[in-house]
């Protein structure tokens, strides 16, 4: 890994950026960013618009339904309260309600982890039918599009991986202690174990994705402190330390990218100049060099399920040599 | 954690390493598989020590036991979304509570009692039941009059407003009246939780006007005992078979006490009608110490 470590720019994508300009060497990652940070505004934008909507107009209390509870609790509970008291979330129309752990999109469309699913069964508990079929529909979707793609479109802590990456290669920093790429599959299956073991959800004490989303809408408390600990572990102890070598969930989601129809190729590979960029900027750099280089397979589609689909290959390459396309596209200059 | 190098090991010229390709791999692998696991137990370890529930953080309407509950819950908040007076949290790390789990505190936010149970509707995993179709039904917790020396009513005034705001009034806090033996001349309205009908909302708990109220939600296998078994009350067998099980007791005469009825054991006949031990406390019936041998001896005049 040393080796490689040397030959990489610490600013790769400065070719790109002056063959193509900055935007079309930016396209995958905005694209990226709109996804992820869209994805957090739906599930707060029905209670922005009710606030903006309500401001300055004095919303009832609801919800209680006996008129002796209603005044004790004015008695009691609004001495010194502000006028206004913000709208209840219930009266409000949300497109996504609840977190990416189990969500209900449009008030009708459930949606479970099935990572957090199967870490249920593994405790003991066969949930109710909505949890079921939220997970069904997840595996289905990350089944054909890419379960990866959760980690590089969806999930909030990747802007933290990412910018430790940034900060890594603009300070120059070279030495890694990354543990073992497969950490990641043992951890997962461990997560299961003590699951098993603890009879709860055991895994979601610590899960810094989990507690990085919850956190933005219910509440951060000390979970600030997990982000801020990737981001310096990711900085300045290994490098893709996290997302690259110990996340389960991204551990997991990986296996439900074997049947990915969603994937990156190097229809051009024989444009490669050997720059080197496409492996300085991609979060698992290992998945390239056997579509890019022939090595162990003749078809020019990244095919290894530790692939996230980000796109910065694209973007990064001057050469044009990768594209987006479908897992079948054989298409290849070489 | 980084054994994904193989160690430095020493070659000696006549014995070459067999398949250093084969070493590194399985070294890896060692390390991969020693570090997963290692952070899964401590992930496991660290769940097991933060999974105690705080006595006054209560769970939604309807959940699962607590064991159960921390097995069912997937902490997405659908349930705090869903609750008209917002009282319900979900706890951030750091918090007691374990974390992203859903729960309310009594005193500052209590279960406003909703007739339709929105918080439960919604539950993907049915960690809340949503089939309880009873607000009535839901047991968060019990209330429990914790301190009756400072609670109002058993300083004899009047106050009864955990009595007032209960939401099953009459049935889960009743009060029952007592002579003050401190005026000998007032009644005193004692507020007292029946746990088969208490909820556990802290309406009760949230209205108690004290400065730390007397009268707090707490956890059922907190706050109730349990009597075993095996125990048979006399005086219900006797209702429900119109008889006694073990048979008419022979009743011996007392010395002293010739012609009480057995068990009463009151010296004089002019001795209070009632037996409540608060007002014999205040009003002691005149007695022969001798035969109460010391107990009371404080109240003697």
């Amino acid at each position: 890994m040393s080796t490689r470590v040397a030959r990489v720019s610490d600013r790769p994508g400065q070719d790109a950026i002056a063959g193509k300009g900055w935007f079309a060497a930016h396209k995958w990652l905005l694209l990226r960013r709109v996804s992820q940070l869209g994805i957090l505004a739906l599930f707060m934008v029905s209670p922005w618009f009710a606030v903006w909507i309500s401001q300055g107009k004095a919303s009832p209390a609801s919800g209680l339904t006996d008129p002796l509870l209603t005044n004790t609790g004015n008695l009691f509970s609004s001495l010194g309260a502000p006028e206004t008291i913000p709208p209840s979330s219930t009266d409000l129309f949300w497109i996504i309600k609840g977190n990416l752990s189990s969500s209900l999109v449009l008030d009708f469309v459930p949606l479970t982890d099935p990572y957090l699913f199967l870490q249920m069964l593994a405790a003991g508990f066969w949930p109710a039918t909505t949890a079921v079929i939220g997970a069904l529909i997840l595996v289905i979707f990350y089944s054909l599009v890419g379960g990866r793609v959760f980690c590089s479109w969806v999930c909030p802590v990747n802007m933290v991986t990412d910018a430790a990456s940034w900060t890594r290669r603009r300070l120059g920093i070279k030495s890694s202690h990354a543990p073992h790429a497969n950490t990641r599959y043992w951890f997962l299956a461990g997560t299961f174990v003590v699951a098993a073991l603890t009879g709860t959800l055991a895994m979601e004490w610590v899960n810094p994705v989990s507690i990085t989303h919850r956190g933005l809408f219910f509440g951060m408390g000390a979970g600030l402190w997990f982000i801020v600990a990737l981001f310096l572990y990711d900085s300045f102890v290994a490098t893709r330390g996290w997302c690259g070598h110990l996340c389960p969930m991204g551990a997991f989601y990986s296996l439900l990218n074997k049947t990915a129809l969603l994937r990156v190729a190097a229809p051009r590979r024989d444009a490669c100049n050997d720059c080197m960029d496409c492996f300085a900027i991609c979060p698992e750099p290992q998945v390239i060099r056997p579509a890019l280089k022939k090595a162990g397979q003749d078809s020019p589609v990244i095919l290894d399920s530790r692939c996230t689909t980000c796109g910065r290959c694209i973007d990064i390459c001057s050469k044009q040599v990768f594209r987006l396309t479908h897992r079948f596209d054989q298409r290849s200059s070489s | 954690m980084n054994a994904a190098k193989p160690a430095a090991h020493p070659r000696s010229p006549e014995k070459p390493p067999v398949s250093p390709g084969r070493r590194k791999f399985l070294s890896g692998m060692a390390g991969a598989a020693g570090g997963g696991c290692l952070m899964a137990m401590g992930v496991g370890i660290y769940s097991r020590q933060a999974s105690a529930l705080p006595a006054l953080a209560l769970r939604p309407p309807g959940a699962l036991p607590e064991p159960e509950f921390l097995a069912a819950c997937t902490r997405c908040g659908l349930c705090v979304r869903d609750c008209p007076p917002g009282i319900l949290k979900l706890a951030a790390p750091g918090n007691p509570v374990p974390t992203g789990t859903p729960y309310f505190t009594a005193r500052t936010g209590p279960c406003e009692m909703c007739q339709d149970i929105p918080c439960v509707k919604n539950c993907p995993t049915g960690a809340l039941d949503t089939e309880l179709d009873d607000i009535n039904k839901s047991r968060m917790g019990v209330a429990v009059l914790v301190d009756q020396e400072t609670c109002l009513a058993f300083l004899g005034l009047r106050c009864e407003i955990c009595y007032n705001a209960c939401p099953v009034i009459g049935k889960a806090i009743t009060l029952e009246k007592r002579h003050n033996p401190r005026s000998d001349r007032h009644a005193m309205l004692l507020p007292t939780v029946h746990s088969e009908h208490c909820t556990g909302c802290g309406l009760c708990e949230k209205s108690c006007i004290l400065e730390e109220t007397a009268i707090r939600i707490l956890p059922p296998a907190l706050a109730q005992g349990k009597i075993g078994e095996h125990y048979l009350k006399g005086w219900e067998e006797r209702g429900k078979h119109g008889k006694s099980l073990i048979g008419e007791q022979l009743e011996f005469e007392v010395r002293g006490l010739e012609g009480k009825r057995f068990g009463d054991t009151r010296v004089h006949d002019e001795a209070p009608t009632h037996t409540d031990p608060a007002v014999n406390l205040a009003d002691p019936p005149p007695f022969d110490p001798a035969l109460i041998n010391g107990s009371h001896s404080e109240s003697t005049p």
